[in-house]
């Protein structure tokens, strides 16, 4: 499924998941791993550090580009998905489930600002092919 | 032909350890003909066609304009003695037919140049691509049982070498363009995967194989691109652009890169070995040794062994400058623990 109803986007082709306990998961699309192609790195935030939303945090590499990662919303990095170190085409395989850091949000007001999937859908239809 | 069908690490991997294909229709089949063409060859390229000695053998050879600069590298076979075969890039297609007939001209030899723009061209390579041919084309598969590497022959309305651009064994067919849908889905019934541009470029560099346009251009020599076991400067033949090179100082020199810290190399990044600094002309991920891998431009001086620092975005990172090529008929050959 290409668009998880349950999930909130990004325009720069992030999703966030609200997990049970307060923080919130973030990857990256499937659109945005098919426009990349098999992805050989993933760097990380490193666990602890604070980030502002939309700053640069991380970065999804692949055989033909490089990727920055955008904190969707500002909060502090209590984990990190180690497994994508050595297997970064997870993220290729089951793009909403390879998750790729865990935020504690600091800004509740900042969710309802991010997509949701119809909106996300909509930007990506409106993209050249 | 599509940066890739599915998954590029795929293709890439089954090249390696069964056999994949590449539609290659883009780059041009070029004959020359006449009983002056071995001559004219000889002048017109910087390798010596006098050496190929056997029905269809082929040699590799860059083509250099009067400043020793390379205008293209292509492959050509000797089909019979009043009969050779270029194939060139796709790029440089145009600008070469050009050239070559300008050169024909100013020389007023009588050459028939035929650019062959009816023909479609297929690479099947890997281990089993030629068993995989065979198994497609029954009909071809006496006459080309006993190639020798860099060895074509004409055979049921095919030219079958044993040519490539991956670092292992296969053929590639030229066919006319109305009987190659036929052929690729022989091919794709045999077992052979379609495989697209981006593992055809992974695949060429792990074979430290040249890109043109990218890993040399007119601005360069053969000597300063890892080509210089293509010139033939073993007589006093002379060819376009041997003056030039035998008067300059050879500087600079291409060098094989692997990365050490996690990233990817790419083309245009700069080069520090010790005080010195190079650029990188290509670079990827290698999907053999589960690295990035680069060629790059140095100075003459730098060695193998050496270690290097290369700026990927804003961060400068570690890698080790090797001989390459870094792969050949599926093993690595780089190990980078050693020099």
């Amino acid at each position: 499924m290409r668009f998880p109803a349950e999930l909130r986007y990004t325009d720069t082709h992030e999703w966030l998941r609200q997990e049970g306990d307060g923080t919130v998961s973030v990857g990256i699309t499937w659109h945005a791993q098919d426009r990349l192609g098999d992805l050989v790195y993933v760097e990380n935030p490193p666990r602890g550090k604070i980030l502002k939303r939309g700053e640069e945090c991380g970065v999804v590499e692949s055989v033909k580009a490089a990727s920055d990662i955008y904190a969707p919303i500002s909060g502090e990095v209590v984990s990190v998905n180690e497994e994508l170190s050595s297997s970064p085409e997870k993220i290729n395989q089951q793009p909403y489930e390879a998750w790729m850091f865990r935020l504690k949000p600091s800004d509740p007001a900042e969710l309802p600002a991010l997509l949701d999937a119809a909106g996300y859908e909509r930007l990506v239809e409106a993209e050249p092919h | 032909m599509p940066v890739h069908y599915g998954s590029q690490l795929e293709e890439h991997h089954r090249v390696r350890r069964d056999a994949g294909m590449f539609d290659v229709s883009h780059m041009l089949a070029i004959d020359v003909e006449g009983k002056p063409a071995r001559e004219f060859l000889r002048f017109l390229l910087a390798n010596d066609v006098a050496r190929l000695s056997l029905p269809g053998k082929a040699l590799y050879s860059c083509m250099l304009n009067e400043a020793g600069g390379v205008l293209d590298d292509l492959i050509v076979f000797a089909l019979d003695p009043n009969r050779y075969r270029m194939v060139v890039n796709a790029g440089t297609a145009e600008k070469d037919l050009i050239w070559i007939v300008a050169q024909r001209d100013r020389l007023g030899l009588p050459v028939g140049v035929h650019p062959r723009r009816e023909w479609a061209l297929v690479a099947v390579q890997g281990p089993t691509a030629r068993m995989r041919f065979w198994q497609a084309c029954e009909a071809a598969r006496a006459a080309t049982l006993g190639l020798a590497a860099f060895q074509g022959i004409d055979v049921a309305g095919m030219f079958v070498a044993r040519t490539g651009y991956t670092g292992e064994d296969g053929f590639e067919v030229m066919i006319p363009a109305e009987h190659v849908v036929t052929l690729w889905r022989s091919l794709l019934g045999a077992g052979v995967a379609p495989c697209g541009l981006g593992a055809r470029d992974t695949l060429r560099l792990e074979a430290g194989m040249n890109l043109y346009g990218q890993d040399m251009d007119e601005s360069v020599t053969p000597m300063e691109s890892g080509l210089a076991w293509t010139v033939d400067l073993s007589s006093d033949r002379d060819f376009i652009g041997r003056a030039a090179l035998l008067s300059m100082p050879l500087q600079r020199q291409l060098v094989g890169l692997v990365l050490l810290d996690k990233g990817v190399l790419r083309s245009h990044q700069l080069v520090r070995v010790g005080n010195d600094d190079g650029v990188t002309t290509s670079g990827s991920f290698s999907p053999t040794l589960g690295c990035s891998i680069a060629l790059a431009r140095v100075p003459r001086s730098v060695a193998a062994g050496q270690m290097a620092r290369v700026q990927v975005r804003d961060k400068w990172l570690a890698a080790k400058v090797v001989k390459y090529p870094f792969v050949r008929l599926g093993r690595r050959l780089v190990d980078i623990r050693s020099s």
